[in-house]
């Protein structure tokens, strides 16, 4: 599969939104083409009727109490926030002029 | 240092000597913080230890005993934490870079049992950043040292919380097992490290990597110590929807009870070729030893175990590159300066604030999780999980305990497996299937290699059945007590 398909790592970096340098791209494409060719064990596998396992003790319907707690403080909320004013975290604009 | 200082006690020990009055929780803090100053140098163990903090804990504890307080055999005794779990008004960094400046606004709820049982929470221990690696050279602020052996990695991602306690910084700490991540690097330092039943353990406060795997577990010097802290922090929390509703009991207090031997199973597949030769004779020893106190020894198989490293790999990474999202460099990390619009402040952000390995299983969950890549990767993988799961099962009909060497080879040098993932991947080899299928493991020492290093081997027990795994396990652990064996430092 890896040697069909390479994998794109300009791609899958913007998907995981990491920033790369070129040194990193090049290190990056070599190695997980190595790891992704040590999975290829994976494709060999008979699973036809195997049933998916997400969580190894699955439980289902679990609520709590339908209550009002006291949270966060704006203040509190912001304190480890790397910019912030009036309350709010502070970003660059997203909407274009 | 003499033998005879309270660094060189077990937590057990400790606490009946903070009853009969013979030392205080301070004097006690005290000795452990001279031994940091001493040996945390060559170790680097600890990523921060507030000791004003440490000492009025142990203070407030001493004060309590005096008034006929005391919360639990734990009260006055200093715990370490790895740098993942939550301490209100502490730093938490996760040994990254992009939570460098962070402080934590609430407790974990491992931190809240601790606070109620008295305990005196010392420290933040170093691990491999956001627990990803198996050697702690991957923390962005500089790798721990093996105690036994400087030169030499001390596992990971929990390698702090080992070597603290191999180095006899803490008598106990916790830490995180996604993969092998406390059993291991406790097997490369001489400890007793315990991954409990996933669900027993809350995981509110603890920094996510990949939360279907992810436990909070003690180390220790031994069984009974374990047995100790486990009962502490275990339980059903509201606040983690995969914790599970199940009573506790004294760990403790059932390692008192004799139990009946019973039986061990020895999986094939985890005795073939690959092994170190001193870590196959170390484990057929320990093996030997439970015969001669009555135990069967059955031969059992788990054919699935070689898909274990391939489907860990493709669900934590995945798993990480979902949970790591929220480290975007908008509400509670650094941001690069470089960033001129939104996207920038993620891409930049995360690109300048996480480490090689970080970003290499980010990428690799995201391709995982990709359009078009998804079924062959992520939910193929999910049906694999579960023919391990299934191996286990089968397993658990004929068998009440399964053992096993904790870790392929000793210790390994700086290095040595840095450059290469895959081989760095292939040391969680034994440990990787009982976070895939849930269960219960502890690593125990059974001994040392001609040159002295450590050897740990991991016994694996059912589901919600700690108590007799932890019966298994002391059962040679008071016969022995390698874990009480200190380095020279």
């Amino acid at each position: 599969m890896s040697e069909d398909a390479p994998m794109d790592i300009d791609y899958v970096a913007n998907l995981a939104r990491i920033e790369l340098s070129d040194e990193e791209k090049t290190t990056y494409q070599r190695q997980l083409g190595d790891v992704l060719k040590y999975f290829e064990k994976l494709q060999e596998l008979e699973v036809d009727g195997v049933e998916p396992t997400a969580h190894a003790f699955p439980r289902h319907n679990v609520w709590d109490q339908d209550e009002s707690k006291q949270g966060f403080s704006a203040s509190e909320a912001l304190k480890n926030a790397p910019q912030s004013r009036q309350d709010q975290v502070v970003v660059p604009k997203v909407i274009e002029e | 240092m003499s033998q005879d200082s309270p660094i060189f006690k077990t937590a057990t020990e400790l606490s009946a000597d903070l009853t009969a009055g013979k030392i205080s929780s301070v004097e006690l803090t005290q000795a452990m913080i001279e031994r940091v100053e001493k040996v945390d140098e060559k170790v680097h163990a600890f990523l921060h230890l507030d000791q004003e903090d440490a000492l009025a804990q142990a203070k407030a504890s001493d004060e309590r005993r005096s008034k006929g307080e005391c919360l639990s055999p734990l009260d006055g005794i200093p715990v370490g934490l790895k740098d993942v779990i939550s301490v209100k008004d502490q730093p938490l960094t996760a040994a990254s870079k992009i939570l460098e400046n962070y402080r934590s606004p609430y407790d974990a709820t491992v931190t809240v049992k601790l606070k109620q049982a008295g305990a005196v929470i010392a420290g933040r221990l170093n691990l491999d950043e956001f627990a990803m690696g198996s050697s702690t050279e991957n923390s962005a602020y500089g790798p721990t040292r093996n105690p036994w052996d400087l030169e030499r990695v001390p596992g990971g991602s929990s390698g702090g919380s080992s070597a603290a306690v191999a180095a006899r910084e803490v008598p106990l700490s916790l830490g995180s097992d996604t993969g092998g991540s406390i059993r291991q690097p406790a097997s490369l330092c001489g400890v007793v490290g315990m991954k409990p039943t996933y669900g027993m353990v809350s995981r509110y406060g603890l920094a996510a990597f990949a939360s279907s795997l992810d436990q909070i577990g003690p180390f220790s010097t031994t069984v009974e110590d374990a047995a100790l802290l486990l009962e502490t922090i275990s339980g059903h929390d509201p606040l983690d929807s995969t914790s599970f509703p199940k009573e506790i009991p004294s760990y403790s207090g059932e390692l008192k009870k004799p139990a009946q031997p019973g039986v061990i199973g020895l999986p094939k597949e985890f005795f073939g070729p690959g092994m170190d030769d001193e870590v196959r004779a170390r484990v057929e020893q320990t093996i030997e030893h439970y015969r001669s106190l009555g135990y069967q020894t059955k031969e059992v198989s788990l054919p699935s175990t070689d898909l274990s490293i391939p489907v860990y790999y493709v669900i934590a990474t995945a798993e990480a590159s979902s949970n790591l999202a929220r480290y975007d460099g908008i509400r509670y990390t650094s941001r690069s300066n470089r960033a001129q619009n939104a996207i920038d402040v993620y891409a930049k952000s995360r690109g300048e604030g996480f480490g090689s390995e970080v970003k290499r299983r980010c990428l690799l969950g995201a391709y995982g999780l990709s359009s078009g890549y998804y079924d062959a990767y992520y939910l193929r993988a999910q049906k694999a999980r579960t023919l391990i799961r299934q191996d286990f099962e089968r397993v658990f009909k004929e068998v009440d305990a399964v053992l096993t060497p904790t870790a392929p080879t000793p210790a390994f040098k700086f290095g040595e497996k840095s450059e290469d993932p895959i081989s760095m991947y292939l040391s969680d080899i034994f440990t990787i299937s009982t976070n895939l299928a849930g269960l219960p493991g502890i690593s125990v020492p059974c001994g040392f290699t001609r040159s002295g290093l450590p050897v740990g081997m991991q016994l694996i027990g059912q589901a919600f059945e700690e108590s007799s795994l932890l019966n298994i396990a002391h059962a040679y652990d008071r016969d022995h007590l390698h874990g009480r064996q200190a380095p020279n430092l």
